[in-house]
């Protein structure tokens, strides 16, 4: 794009756009290249290509997609080489601020240069996912610095070499929880507590214990009522499990995990997006409600691995070219959804029938707290799947495809979990 | 530390004691009029006491008090807004607003409100239908029984607008000094003596804007006073951008005797609030939030509009009003002492600031010495942060975003940290720039502010020493 057709106001045009250079949107922007897609840019906002694990600086990245054991950096680097030897142009501080409708879509763009506009044949988004913040989970108190999530903490070390405080409460116990530990002890930091609201540490066994080592009591069911102090934190006051409360001195707190989409791009476009995990609804082949949108990556879900996501981008990409040259598979016909309390979300959520070969083989579910039972796929009355399910919060649940797919067009799968039964 | 400015060398005119919107609106209309005036402000910044969060209201003043001073200053307020917004770069949002009756009772009560909005000289307000209603909120809960539509009821930027009064009074000479709390003051017949935590300043004459402290300065200047301040405080939740398509302008409960009642509106940064409520409390600096709370608040806003409930919320925050035992704002003039206090400006000085400037300026006349107007004033433009007017962002040569989620470029955060207006807390470089204010909270940015901002802020983003790797 020359600078005159900036000025003039006139508008580029791509084959694909992809939005956000995480894992998902270089392993997609690689192979769309590497198939020979060439009129491909990938857009990301920050400096540098890599997403999240920019600023992991811990192991293990890299084992599915370089059969290496890397750290977060070194990691994000070597994915954003790739992209660009395979030919991706990797438009860096480039952020997307508005997507606009299929099938033609233009996106609006802005850049150091002002606003620009772009327009795609197929989008694809790969915004990654966040930690839901302080305000969303409604912890009350003052507004004082102190307060941070585990990104903004890993940034900060990380990136510009910066602490915000010494003595941290963590709240949460998923593995990014325990990713703070770590990144507070290499900054030289010592939390003085982990808060967990469930009656369980989320995160699997080898992190759990990591607290013990460090000297860092754990709290179970109990929660962060509310965050104390004038211009900097002073302290917390926990509710425990029989409701009593009380004060703790510390000097930040990381509010961690309880990850949500980054899907305010979508949600802004009209786009449907499923209430139970935040992110857009796609189909098996990571279509969107608009058929000119694709997704993958951890935007479609809390919360996965670098490398689940680096995949889903290869998977979701080869569903995109094949559209872009055979056509576009059928439109979905089937609805899926969760019922009770113990499931959070399914997705895909939508199944489309007679197409090419999917993105996705599998549907993934999570629960919304610790359970166990059987888990069942029904349309009706007739049941498509049973699985046996013993799960935390933050773990993979996945239900195969295929026999879903014998509900036929118009159908409405619903999961549940009956919990305490064992067998169908 | 924080960062004190020095006092002025000469006496001045006026000193206008703290920098809320009030006393910002103080110190450009004293400026303009001719008078050398200095701002005694006590925070690191300016607007961190009552005026730090409110709803953003544009009040055309339909339901205040018939014949009240509060009345009489918000229209004034509200045409000299009108009037000086564009050449000040000040954004209005026309919303109008809908008070809406819900209940038989309160369906009742609203021919005598629409004659008080009369009364009160708002004669476009007008009742709608159900019909209408829904036109204009379709998203508005079933069981909206009527409404009363007040055309001109606005939202505007709270935080711009009172920064574009004070950058408008130093860019024509006044003297700000932040840091600078008063402690003490005497009156020697001729001039003030004001004792500051930032070092004394004569003035001949002293009004006091101090919000939530006003009893406090009147008790430490003139030895009593005739108010007291009882703090209210207001919470609200903010939903995120999204939630607009969900709500077109204002929509007000009918009000009862004791309150105003929860809002939903949009906000100028371009989403959707809920609240505030109103708790009375003896702190005058506490704005906590707490859970409960902002959970009924969220399901209050779902009472009204009831798809916000899936709405993700961007943020919550507290406001304290500063209340007095009266519900008239509480103004006293010491002609002898050349004194005047603006007290008790509690829940609408947002919209009265201007008129409450003028206000004041006609006390003035009536014990001190007229000055010459400024023939040709600067107007200075307030930095755009209205969602629905253009951005900087759009713009070339703006250093590329910083706030993602605010869309905030290092261009703005470069100019709110330089300047006679630099801010010095972060708090004070939101509400210049928005920056952190969004959806994430600082998940994507806090590490390039808190790197952009090294050295700058009260208190800092980050510790002094750094990470050691
Ligand atoms: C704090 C945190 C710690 C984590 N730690 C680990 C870990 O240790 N191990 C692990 O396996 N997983 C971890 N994860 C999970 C992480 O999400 C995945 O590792 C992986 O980064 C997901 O890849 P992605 O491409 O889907 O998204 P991301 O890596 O999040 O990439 C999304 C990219 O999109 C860009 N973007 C977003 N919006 C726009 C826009 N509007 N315009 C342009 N660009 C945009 C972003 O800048 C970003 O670069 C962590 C997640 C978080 C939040
Ligand atoms: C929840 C809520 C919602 C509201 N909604 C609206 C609305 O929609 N529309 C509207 O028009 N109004 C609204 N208001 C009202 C409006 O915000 C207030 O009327 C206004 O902010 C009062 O401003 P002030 O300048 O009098 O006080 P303040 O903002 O409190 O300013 C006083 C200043 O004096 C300083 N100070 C105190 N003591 C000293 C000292 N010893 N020395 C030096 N400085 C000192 C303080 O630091 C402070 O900066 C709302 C208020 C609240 C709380």
């Amino acid at each position: 794009m020359t600078e005159a057709s900036l000025k003039d106001g006139a508008v580029e045009d791509v084959a694909v756009a992809i939005v956000g250079g995480g894992p998902a949107g270089l392993a997609a922007a690689t192979r769309l290249a590497e198939q020979g897609i060439r009129d491909l840019v990938l857009l990301e906002r920050e400096e540098e290509a890599g997403g999240i694990p920019r600023h992991c600086g811990h192991y293990p990245f890299g084992l599915r997609e370089m059969q290496r054991l890397l750290r977060g950096p070194d990691y994000a680097r070597r994915l954003a080489a790739r992209a660009r030897a395979a030919g991706v142009d990797i438009r860096t501080r480039t952020s997307v601020v508005r997507l606009g409708p299929g099938p033609h879509p233009t996106l609006d763009l802005t850049t150091p240069e002002g606003a620009t506009r772009l327009r795609a044949e197929r989008v694809l988004l790969a915004t990654g996912v966040r930690e839901t913040s302080r305000a969303a989970r409604l912890i009350g108190g003052g507004r004082m610095r102190g307060v941070v999530s585990t990104g903004a903490l890993q940034s900060m070390i990380y990136l510009k070499g910066l602490v915000p405080f010494r003595r941290p409460v963590v709240l949460g116990t998923e593995l990014v929880s325990f990713s703070s530990l770590m990144t507070c002890r290499h900054a030289g930091a010592r939390p003085v507590a982990m808060v967990e609201p469930g009656t369980r540490i989320t995160a699997r066994s080898f992190a759990r214990a990591l607290p013990a080592l460090m000297g860092i009591p754990v709290h179970l069911e109990t929660t962060v009522e509310a965050i104390h102090g004038t211009d900097r934190v002073e302290g917390v006051t926990l509710a425990g499990p029989d409701g009593a409360r009380r004060e703790i001195d510390c000097d930040g707190v990381i509010v961690s995990g309880a990850f949500t989409p980054e899907a305010s791009l979508a949600r802004l476009g009209g786009f449907a997006i499923d209430a139970g995990g935040g992110g857009p609804v796609i189909d098996q082949y990571g279509r969107m409600s608009d058929p000119a949108y694709y997704a993958a990556g951890n935007l479609l879900r809390p919360v996965e691995t670098a490398g689940w996501s680096w995949r889903e981008g290869l998977t979701v990409a080869d569903a995109l070219a094949a559209d872009l040259r055979g056509g576009p598979p059928p439109p979905p016909t089937i609805r899926l959804s969760v019922t009770g309390d113990a499931l959070r979300f399914v997705t895909p959520s939508r199944l489309s029938l007679d197409g090419p070969a999917p993105a996705f083989d599998a549907v993934q579910l999570r629960a919304a707290r610790a359970a166990r039972g059987l888990l069942t796929a029904r349309a009706g009355s007739r049941i498509l799947w049973t699985g046996r399910l013993d799960t935390l919060p933050e773990r993979r649940i996945l239900a195969p495809i295929a026999p879903l797919l014998a509900a036929g067009p118009g159908a409405e799968i619903t999961f549940a979990l009956e919990e305490g039964r064992e067998t169908s | 530390m924080i960062e004190r400015d020095r006092p002025p060398q000469a006496p001045v005119d006026i000193a206008v004691i703290g920098a809320g919107v009030v006393g910002c609106a103080v110190a450009r209309r004293f400026t303009l009029d001719g008078a050398r005036v200095c701002v005694l402000e006590k925070a690191v910044d300016i607007l961190d006491g009552a005026s730090k969060g409110n709803s953003g209201i544009l009040h055309t003043g339909f339901d205040a008090p018939v014949g009240s001073l509060e009345q009489r200053c918000i229209a004034d307020g509200y045409a000299e807004y009108m009037e000086i917004r564009d050449r000040l770069g000040l954004p209005l949002l026309e919303t109008g607003a809908l008070v809406v009756a819900w209940t038989e009772a309160e369906e009742a009560r609203l021919p005598a409100l629409l004659d008080q909005a009369r009364a009160n000289g708002v004669a476009d307000a007008r009742l709608l239908d159900k019909a209408a209603i829904k036109a204009r909120e379709p998203h508005l809960a079933d069981g909206a029984r009527a409404a009363i539509l007040v055309p001109r009821e606005y939202v505007i930027d709270p935080w711009a607008a009172p920064t574009a009064y004070m950058m408008q009074a130093l860019t024509n000479g006044a003297h700000l000094m932040r840091g600078a709390g008063v402690t003490a003051g005497a009156f020697d017949g001729d001039l003030w003596r004001i004792e500051t935590d930032a070092g004394p300043v004569l003035a001949r004459a002293v009004i006091n804007c101090a919000g939530l402290f006003g009893d406090r300065i009147d008790a430490m200047l003139l030895g009593d006073s005739h108010f007291t301040i009882r703090p209210r405080k207001g919470q609200f939740v903010v939903f995120d951008k999204a939630a607009t398509a969900l709500v077109s302008g204002i929509v007000l409960p009918t009000p009862s005797a004791t309150t105003k009642g929860v809002v939903v509106c949009r906000t100028a940064y371009g989403n959707v609030l809920v609240g505030p409520t109103a708790e009375e409390q003896e702190s005058r600096t506490d704005a906590a939030t707490d859970r409960e709370t902002l959970r009924m608040l969220i399901d209050k806003a779902a009472t009204i509009v009831p798809a916000l409930a899936d709405q993700p919320v961007t943020a919550a925050y507290a406001g304290l009003r500063p209340a007095s035992e009266e519900k008239d704002y509480r103004v006293r003039v010491e002609a002898d002492r050349r004194y005047i206090t603006l007290g008790g400006i509690r829940s609408t000085g947002l919209s009265a600031a201007l008129g409450l400037a003028r206000h004041a300026a006609d006390l003035h006349a009536t014990f001190a010495a007229s000055t010459v107007p400024l023939s040709e004033p600067h107007w200075p433009r307030a930095p755009r942060l209205a969602e629905h007017a253009p951005r900087d962002w759009a713009e070339a040569d703006n250093g590329g975003i910083l706030c993602h989620c605010e869309l905030v470029t290092r261009r703005e955060v470069a100019a709110a940290l330089t300047g006679p207006l630099a801010a010095r807390g972060l708090g004070g470089l939101k509400r210049r720039t928005r920056v952190t204010m969004g959806r994430c909270q600082g998940f994507y940015c806090s590490a390039a502010l808190a790197d952009v901002t090294a050295g700058r802020l009260d208190p800092p983003m980050a510790l002094p020493d750094r990470a050691d790797d």
